[in-house]
């Protein structure tokens, strides 16, 4: 006959197994979850802070074809450029959101804008935002009208605007609209009004 | 719970009463009464501005040598007000301080500090008074637009001429006075001069032509009306408003405006109206068989042959866009231009296909065998999987820099044939409406449409009803194909013609 202290300790001892087993095994969904965390791509740009502005954004509707002035309040900083990168970001957030006007993926950021004076101006968009973005001649064409005459008519003085992906120039944003030269700020206009 | 008849609100009648609580229920009800009127004016305060229509935003536009640009006009406690940083940071270099009670500037070597909420200032070490206190909003500060010329003058030590009605800013000489001429012939035509390159917005309506000038420094031509003697075009009125200037001819016909290359020079003239041709025979759908050839054979050989530069857009190891996982818009827009290229040839055109294979070719490679060539029109041809239809490019142009005679920048080769080129494009788009294509019309930055020297377009074409299998559908493109080539031979007496 197995003595009764020696039951009970085998019956602990499995009670700790098992409880061990389900711990183990929490712990390994908490770094599943953990590594699945670490890999999403949107970008993590601090959120802009200040009073708010009522700015004009030049929305893209891909159906239309064309460009819809939005008037929207956002915070801005008080420098010029850093109030052009927010201001280009504010727009970006408008087309990641679902049911977009014309998407954008989510992983598409502003790296940097450059005011060049006199009257030039410089964006800097990451690779994804380029090489995630929809091919095709009104797609392309329609995101650089929005950038630049978001731009242009939210921060005066600007004539003219480059576009970068990831600091170097590109022929073209998807396979179609060049990049190559710099968008004249009235053309822009002018064909946006068409 | 009971609902009074003099209360909106339910009263829990189980635990209170009138009877119980009478001056409460009283105060209560008249205190409700107030809030939601408050609340009522409130709201329809805050909605009245959103209500106005953009177009009413007042601006103010500033004309300089270094940059020309517009402004929003603030209003703040009844008094109109511009940014100091707005209106400095494009005319040179600007750096701030400030703690939200005062702000200390400097634009170029001139130190300048202001003081929110009041009026006098201290720029360049001397006193300056506004007609209005200054403001600080955000760390940025508002001027009066009453003290706006005064404030330049002291920063940029230059004349400075402020229209105030006009809301428009001049710095320094730089204003642009047009000329008229009146050429009287048939039909006549005005011929309006500009010291500068302009850049109006066009606008029509009957009986007038208005040329709004957005952020050309246009000054009136030394009177606000010129009267022509003349039964067609009769007189010229200047008006500005808003930052703009506006130039409108009046005339008894419809009027149309031609730029010059250069854009110091628009002709205004009447439109002349084409004869009608007779409506060509069109297909009842798809597979009916081939289409019947516009022109007769016979006719088609006394006619001088066009050479028409058909471009499959992509190619080799450029696939383009993916239509599909396994379609790329090279295949089709290779399919496509060969259909293209046959609807041209049973027309009379003679074609040549800038890729006949799955070949790759630089876009420079593509507009030099255009140019060399020397096709007559330049078709670019793109597939796409997003939308329905089609859509007509022709290039987007930035304004053109001094003349150099006969050369063109490379990118800008295209500048001359550009007006035709929106007439094939207007063509284009008339003919694939005729064949039941939902069209649009537009302009991009798409090389090499820019580096081309004939009339050139670019057509991307969209899904139809049938979704993406239309792409690859013969049938549909030979519909897009056919109505291409009928909008071409439309416009055939304006091609190889050197402008």
């Amino acid at each position: 006959m197995i003595p009764r202290h020696l039951l009970i300790a085998v019956a602990v001892l499995l009670v700790l197994v098992v409880a061990m087993g389900l711990y183990l095994r929490h712990m390994r969904l908490q770094a599943r979850e953990l590594e699945s965390a670490a890999v999403d791509a949107s970008p993590v740009a601090p959120p802009a802070t200040g009073p708010t502005e009522t700015v004009t954004l030049y929305v893209a509707d891909d159906t239309a074809g064309l460009l819809r002035p939005r008037a929207t309040q956002i915070p801005l900083p008080g420098g010029r450029q850093q109030r052009a990168e927010e201001l280009l970001r504010a727009l970006l957030r408008i087309y990641q959101q679902p049911g977009a006007t014309h998407p954008l993926v989510p992983a598409a950021d502003i790296r940097a804008i450059y005011l060049v004076d006199p009257g030039a101006a410089v964006i800097d968009l990451n690779a994804a935002f380029a090489d995630q973005h929809r091919s095709g001649i009104q797609s392309e064409q329609l995101t650089v009208n929005s950038l630049v005459q978001t731009l242009a008519v939210n921060v005066p003085g600007i004539q003219r605007v480059n576009i970068l992906v990831e600091g170097k120039t590109r022929d073209t944003l998807a396979g179609h609209t060049d990049l190559s030269d710099s968008f004249d700020v009235i053309t822009i206009e002018q064909a946006g009004s068409q | 719970m009971r609902w009074s008849s003099k209360l909106q609100f339910s009263v829990p009648s189980s635990r209170f009463s009138a009877r119980r609580f009478p001056l409460r229920t009283e105060n209560w009800e008249l205190r409700t009464k107030i809030l939601a009127i408050l609340l009522a004016s409130v709201t329809l305060l805050s909605a009245a501005p959103s209500s106005l229509p953009s177009g009413d935003e007042k601006q103010i536009s500033v004309y300089s040598s270094v940059a020309i640009y517009k402004l929003p006009v603030l209003e703040r406690a009844g008094r109109d007000y511009v940014g100091l940083l707005d209106l400095l940071e494009p005319l040179g270099r600007v750096s701030t301080e400030s703690n939200g009670r005062w702000l200390k500037l400097r634009y170029n070597a001139i130190d300048a500090e202001f003081v929110a909420g009041k009026t006098r200032a201290k720029i360049h070490g001397h006193d300056f008074d506004f007609v209005a206190p200054f403001l600080i909003e955000n760390s940025r500060g508002l001027i009066p637009l009453g003290s706006l010329s005064a404030l330049l003058q002291r920063f940029l030590g230059t004349p400075v001429n402020f229209r105030e009605s006009a809301r428009r800013l001049f710095i320094g000489d730089v204003g642009i006075q047009p000329s008229f001429r009146l050429d009287a012939g048939t039909p006549p035509r005005l011929l309006l001069s500009f010291s500068a390159p302009v850049n109006p917005t066009i606008s029509t309506e009957p009986g007038k032509l208005r040329m709004t000038f957005k952020r050309d420094p246009v000054v009136s031509p030394g009177s606000q009306s010129i009267s022509f003697d003349n039964k067609i075009i009769t007189h010229a009125s200047y008006s500005e408003n808003n930052g703009d200037a506006e130039l409108d001819v009046t005339a008894n016909e419809p009027l149309m405006a031609t730029f010059s290359s250069d854009r110091r020079t628009i002709v205004i003239s009447t439109v002349t109206v084409p004869a009608a041709e007779p409506a060509p025979a069109t297909p009842n759908g798809a597979g009916t068989g081939p289409p019947k050839p516009v022109q007769s054979p016979a006719v088609a050989a006394n006619v001088h042959r066009i050479l028409a530069a058909v471009d499959p857009a992509h190619g080799g190891d450029e696939r383009g866009a993916a239509l599909t996982d396994t379609l790329a818009e090279k295949d089709v827009t290779l399919g496509f231009a060969r259909l293209l290229r046959h609807e041209l040839e049973i027309r009379g055109f003679a074609v040549a296909l800038l890729r006949d294979a799955d070949t790759s070719l630089t876009l420079d490679q593509r507009a030099a065998a255009a140019n060399v060539a020397r096709a007559g029109i330049y078709i670019s041809l793109h597939a796409v999987s997003q939308g329905t239809g089609a859509r007509v490019y022709t290039a987007l142009l930035p304004v053109e820099g001094p003349n150099n005679g006969i050369f063109h920048a490379w990118n800008a080769a295209q500048a001359p044939a550009l007006p035709v080129s929106r007439i094939v494009s207007a063509a284009i788009a008339t003919e694939m409406q005729k064949k039941e294509f939902a069209v649009q019309v537009s302009s991009a930055s798409l090389r090499p449409l820019n580096n081309v020297s004939m009339p050139a377009v670019a057509v991307e074409l969209a899904p139809g009803e049938n979704g993406i299998a239309d792409l690859t559908n013969a049938n549909y493109q030979q519909r897009a194909a056919s109505a291409i080539a009928d909008a071409v031979v439309a416009v055939r007496d304006r091609l190889g013609v050197q402008p």
